[in-house]
């Protein structure tokens, strides 16, 4: 079945023409048909776009003319990036109907690959959450377990990839959306270098965070799309323009001699000790890859989630001011004057934890409490960022747990700070700006996925990727296929 | 227990600022739940960080500066297809200005 292959797999049957791009569409579609009404993964299904790319790519192989190696691969995307002509919600009733007049830049160098889109992935609200319990339409389920969450904020992304409903998704990180959720539904989630890949398109919830990624069967799967929707941007002047290497090609190599550290802050009471476990076994076997192992000291870790959780909302705040009813989304009809017009629509249009954040946020900017709050969450963010250089002065990538347990149950987690806390391990890395990626790393006796995260220096993605291949290629864990009829 | 940190005051004047319009019940769970998490942002106060720089954006970035080019911008009717009421080319709002 075509559906079980990842990116690189399938673009070589499209080069051998053993299959056929709308073959590949035609599979998927069928599989969303039968297996999305329990997994939910999906917001909009586009099987009209979908079968109309296939058989232009279908065209091109034809000819002898594919557009490169994503030419005709089936892809999803997080409902959180416009789709010119197809709605984006971003999981909230304030943008329900909205339809976007142009493409994210990753939507468009995406279509310009040749890839196929089956449709748009279900998410929390405006992409707070970690569970996709805040989507203001309905939960995503977790394919190893349905009566679990999939991770969020980009949970459907990481479920399709799971439940083989698409080849590869996309999905945004603003403090661990990609990995944490690439955890809990065990596959590749990569957070690229903050400036790395544009944000042009990307409904903004923290803009100096924000950032696009690739959720993948394999780490060479990641490496191939990295290069497709990386690069400078005129629509977006924090896309940075930093040569793009050949992620694919970097990839071997391997990891004898490079040097790796294991940060102390990282292994904390009360972390699931099946996570610990899997986690000190994959530092073992990069160890015995060769590879250079030492503890390195993180120390400002334990105040990354107070300063994230006042930045964050603090560019929320600020971000979300633009849903006023009046140019787009929702607008509740009746109001006497424009400020109860705005009021209203805002209190009926986001969710609970869309307006806790923005109430958070709020008070965090507002006179008298700016400096206390908001401007110590900054000061706080240079410390951890300072952290990460002095490690990456002897150290060339960090390994460690992308979360401190596994999937938990729906419904399990209804204290907000309880929520947060399963992001302590990927914020850090966020406020740095720096590449993590999170791959499957073992199960739990229950046969939940766990995920090690690999962490580099800033736009130094291909050594992430590239201790990720070598440890996924030294084990098996990215083979299991959760098992949905 | 410490005496509530935000005041039913604070909490009705930071959802006016936000334009939030929430019913008495809201306003008194937020409060209660924003001084929950402010409670727990207090562990950032406990760091000294006298003479330490803010850090608004990971990567330093200076302008981006491009050619001043006159472009042809998006279609007028694109702009319009999303809007809750319009009139003509223009947006339709509820009265602004009293009279």
């Amino acid at each position: 079945m075509l559906a079980a292959l990842g990116l690189e797999a399938l673009g070589a049957r499209f080069r051998d023409g053993s299959a056929a791009p709308s073959e590949a569409a035609r599979d998927y579609l069928a599989r969303i048909e039968a297996l999305d009404p329990k997994v939910r993964a999906f917001m909009t299904v586009t099987p009209d776009v979908a079968l109309a790319q296939a058989a232009e790519a279908d065209a091109r192989f034809k000819a002898g003319a594919p557009r490169g190696p994503l030419d005709g691969v089936p892809i999803a995307l997080k409902d959180v990036l416009c789709t010119r002509g197809i709605r984006t919600t971003c999981g909230s009733r304030i943008l329900e109907q909205f339809v976007p007049p142009y493409d994210a830049t990753v939507v468009r160098r995406l279509r310009e690959a040749g890839t196929v889109l089956l449709g748009k992935l279900n998410m929390d609200e405006f992409a707070m959450g970690s569970s996709t319990e805040n989507s203001a339409f309905f939960t995503t389920r977790n394919p190893w377990d349905l009566g679990r969450v999939p991770g969020g904020s980009s949970g459907g992304s990481a479920a399709a990839v799971a439940a083989d409903l698409a080849a590869a998704t996309f999905g945004t990180d603003t403090g661990g959306s990609i990995r944490q959720p690439a955890a809990f539904c065990g596959n590749v989630g990569l957070k690229p270098t903050y400036g790395r890949v544009s944000r042009y398109g990307l409904i903004a919830f923290a803009s100096s965070l924000d950032q696009v990624g690739p959720f993948t069967k394999t780490v060479a799967d990641a490496a191939l799309v990295l290069r497709v929707i990386a690069g400078a941007d005129p629509m977006d002047s924090t896309a940075a323009a930093v040569p793009v290497p050949d992620y694919r090609a970097a990839l071997a190599g391997g990891v004898a001699g490079l040097r790796i550290g294991i940060p102390r802050e990282y292994f904390i009471d009360g972390m699931d000790p099946e996570v610990e476990r899997a986690v000190r076994a994959a530092v073992d076997v990069l160890r015995g890859l060769g590879a250079k192992t030492e503890e390195v000291s993180l120390p400002h870790t334990e105040y990354g989630l107070a300063a994230y959780y006042l930045i964050g909302p603090a560019e929320a705040s600020s971000n979300l001011a633009r849903y006023d009813g009046v140019k787009y989304g929702l607008r509740l009809p009746g109001a006497r004057d424009i400020v109860e017009m705005e009021s209203r629509t805002r209190a009926a249009g986001f969710g609970k934890e869309v307006k806790r954040r923005i109430m958070l946020g709020t008070y965090a900017l507002s006179a008298g409490y700016y400096d206390a709050y908001y401007g110590q969450a900054l000061r706080v963010r240079t410390l951890v960022a300072r952290d990460f250089q002095q490690a990456f002065q002897t150290v060339d990538a960090i390994v460690a747990p992308t979360t401190p347990g596994v999937a938990f149950k729906i419904g399990e987690k209804e204290d907000p700070l309880q929520m947060y806390l399963n992001d302590v391990f990927t914020i850090p890395t966020s406020l740095a700006g720096l590449p993590g990626v999170s791959l499957p790393a073992g199960f739990t006796l229950a046969g939940l996925p766990i995920g090690l995260q690999v962490i580099g220096k800033a736009y130094d993605e291909a050594t992430v990727l590239r201790v990720a291949h070598a440890y996924e290629r030294a084990t098996d864990w990215h083979a299991r296929k959760p098992t949905l009829s | 227990m410490a005496a509530p940190r935000i005041s039913p005051e604070d909490v009705r004047h930071v959802a006016r600022l936000a334009r939030l319009a929430l019913s008495d019940d809201e306003l008194e769970r937020m409060r209660a739940e924003m001084s929950a998490i402010l409670d727990y942002m207090d562990k950032l106060r406990s760091l000294d960080t006298k003479g330490v720089e803010p850090t608004s954006h990971s990567i330093p970035l200076r302008n981006v500066m491009r050619e001043d080019e006159p472009a042809p911008s998006s279609a007028l009717d694109d702009m319009l297809a999303n809007a809750p009421d319009r009139d003509g080319d223009t947006f339709r709002v509820p009265r602004i200005i009293e009279e």
